[in-house]
């Protein structure tokens, strides 16, 4: 189903780890503004497909990819890649802050290593970044400690407000809670809500019902294919497929 | 009351004893290096002085030879650190195919070959390239050709070194920084190696008080020399040279100053390991 408002369209695309066959003639489209969701079981290619989208699964020796993944309707693969990743920010299962690095730096890191060196421009967008990822109020007075030094909540909103920094047009985030205990957990997804005012962002989760609670639209994905994709109520309330229904049912997965 | 060997007591008895084995291991360990600084301190103190220290062995003294040493230090370690370091980071951020894999095998190899060896190669080249007009002779024995004899043992073992210390850092931090749009140079410059600063501080230490140590590959290169340092193609002095000169002497007050010079040798180490330590302990981010 291509929407008219799609920020990204995935064309056909297959992905391969050396030999291995990951994802398959994906077609699949993010609405702009709005959260979609990819469930489905262990190693049936969500991670892989995001990867695909911000060009990170060539980073991988061997890996490969073919297809088209349109960005306001231009292939991000005709693009460079740091140029792609700029624009398509990511947020990965475990929060990985740079454990060298100040809360500053962190969060200063994606547009310092890419050349920006003005002091007021950098301050304003740790402050700016650190308030949208909803950190601010706890380490605004902890700015130079290591990223390393805080809670696994605390890290993976730093992670956020890192990718925020850069100022994408697109988010994507591999599992960002599946390290987390609830508390954070729910953090992460008011944060995700408040997210897609300015984003479009795009949440692979093994949890069905945060699929439910944060994201509009939902894929769902087996063995490198995707099986359905419906507004998310919709999916999980009268799924066309009968490999849908049992996966949302718990049958296996 | 019946004494019950049950199995909760057992354990108890077996991890008393193991305890006890492991710390035994550790005194076994520890014994060489507490009886060597204890030596050389008892020993050596008697022949420090001030003379010993800032004299020439001409006059005596090792004054020379400790700015010999050092001097080779640091010539070898300009080459050698970079060299090393730069052969590392290929190894492991892009040595994952045929090449690396060749390239990893030969700096194996290299750290593998006994240093007189070296030394030896490093002697006939110069020497040949002598005969040829190439170089000056008094080349032969000078400060280069010992450099040329000490880079060649400190270069495998820093690039091993550093390819471990590169590949300490968890591939999360490279995909954070690529993620972001950071290039790839970038990310291994700026992120990469300041993850693992410390660990590859470790490596150039170790490589430093590896070639800091050398004597076979300097005896017939660096040579000796009574005097000071005198210009990159004359000899020079080092503390294990010297080392081992006075203790090949008959005399007492020369192995009096052999375990001087040994001690020196032990704290010029001791001193560039707590320095660089310090100066890394200073730069990193607080928690």
């Amino acid at each position: 189903m291509r929407t008219l408002a799609a920020k990204v369209h995935v064309e056909k695309l297959s992905a391969w780890y050396g030999e291995k066959l990951a994802i398959q003639d994906i077609i699949l489209d993010f609405e702009e503004h709005a959260v979609s969701g990819i469930i489905g079981p262990s190693g049936c290619g969500k991670s892989t497909l995001i990867r695909c989208i911000n060009r990170m699964h060539e980073t991988i020796p061997k890996a490969r990819a073919e297809g088209k993944v349109l960005l306001d309707d231009k292939d991000i693969y005709e693009l460079p890649a740091v140029s792609v990743r700029r624009r398509i920010g990511m947020v990965f299962q475990k929060p990985n802050p740079f454990p060298t690095m100040s809360i500053y730096e962190n969060v200063a890191a994606g547009l310092r290593l890419n050349g920006e060196r003005k002091r007021e421009k950098l301050d304003a967008a740790v402050l700016e970044s650190l308030k949208a990822a909803a950190l601010w109020d706890e380490v605004k007075d902890s700015l130079d400690k290591s990223g390393a030094g805080l809670s696994g909540g605390q890290q993976q909103r730093l992670c956020i407000a890192r990718a925020l920094a850069v100022k994408p047009e697109v988010i994507l985030m591999d599992e960002p809670c599946s390290a987390l205990d609830p508390i954070a957990t729910a953090k992460i997804e008011d944060l995700i809500f408040d997210l897609k005012k300015d984003y479009t962002v795009v949440i692979v989760t093994h949890n069905m019902q945060q699929a439910a609670r944060v994201a509009e639209t939902t894929a769902f994905m087996y063995l490198g294919k995707v099986i359905e994709v419906n507004r998310t109520r919709e999916l999980f309330e009268r799924p066309r497929e009968s490999l849908t229904e049992s996966y949302i049912t718990g049958r296996f997965g | 009351m019946k004494f019950r060997f049950d199995r909760d007591t057992r354990r108890r008895w077996i991890n008393l004893v193991m305890s006890i084995a492991a710390l035994a291991c550790v005194a076994i360990a520890i014994l060489p290096l507490g009886s060597i600084l204890f030596e050389a301190t008892v020993r050596g103190s008697q022949a420090i002085s001030w003379n010993f220290l800032t004299q020439p062995s001409g006059q005596g003294g090792i004054g020379n030879s400790i700015q010999g040493t050092l001097i080779l230090i640091s010539l070898t370690a300009l080459i050698a650190l970079p060299v090393g370091i730069i052969t590392g980071i290929y190894l492991s951020e892009f040595g994952k195919n045929p090449i690396g894999g060749a390239v990893r095998f030969f700096v194996e190899v290299m750290t593998q070959i006994p240093s007189i060896v070296v030394g030896i190669f490093a002697y006939s080249l110069i020497l040949e390239l002598g005969v040829l007009g190439v170089v000056s002779n008094r080349l032969v024995f000078s400060t280069t050709t010992g450099v040329l004899a000490l880079a060649p043992i400190m270069i495998p073992f820093v690039a091993r070194t550093s390819e471990e210390a590169l590949r300490l850092v968890p591939n999360s931090t490279r995909e954070a920084a690529l993620a972001l749009g950071i290039p790839r140079y970038r990310t291994i410059l700026r992120v990469v190696l300041p993850s693992c600063a410390s660990a590859l501080v470790t490596g150039g230490l170790l490589g430093i008080a590896r070639v800091g140590g050398e004597t076979a590959p300097l005896i017939m290169t660096a040579f000796l020399s009574p005097d000071w340092f005198g210009g990159l193609d004359q000899p020079i002095d080092a503390l294990p040279l010297r080392i081992y000169r006075f203790a090949i002497g008959p005399s007492p007050t020369e192995h009096a100053a052999a375990w001087g010079a040994s001690l020196i040798l032990v704290l010029i180490m001791l001193g560039i390991s707590i320095i660089s330590r310090t100066v890394l302990r200073l730069r990193s981010v607080s928690r």
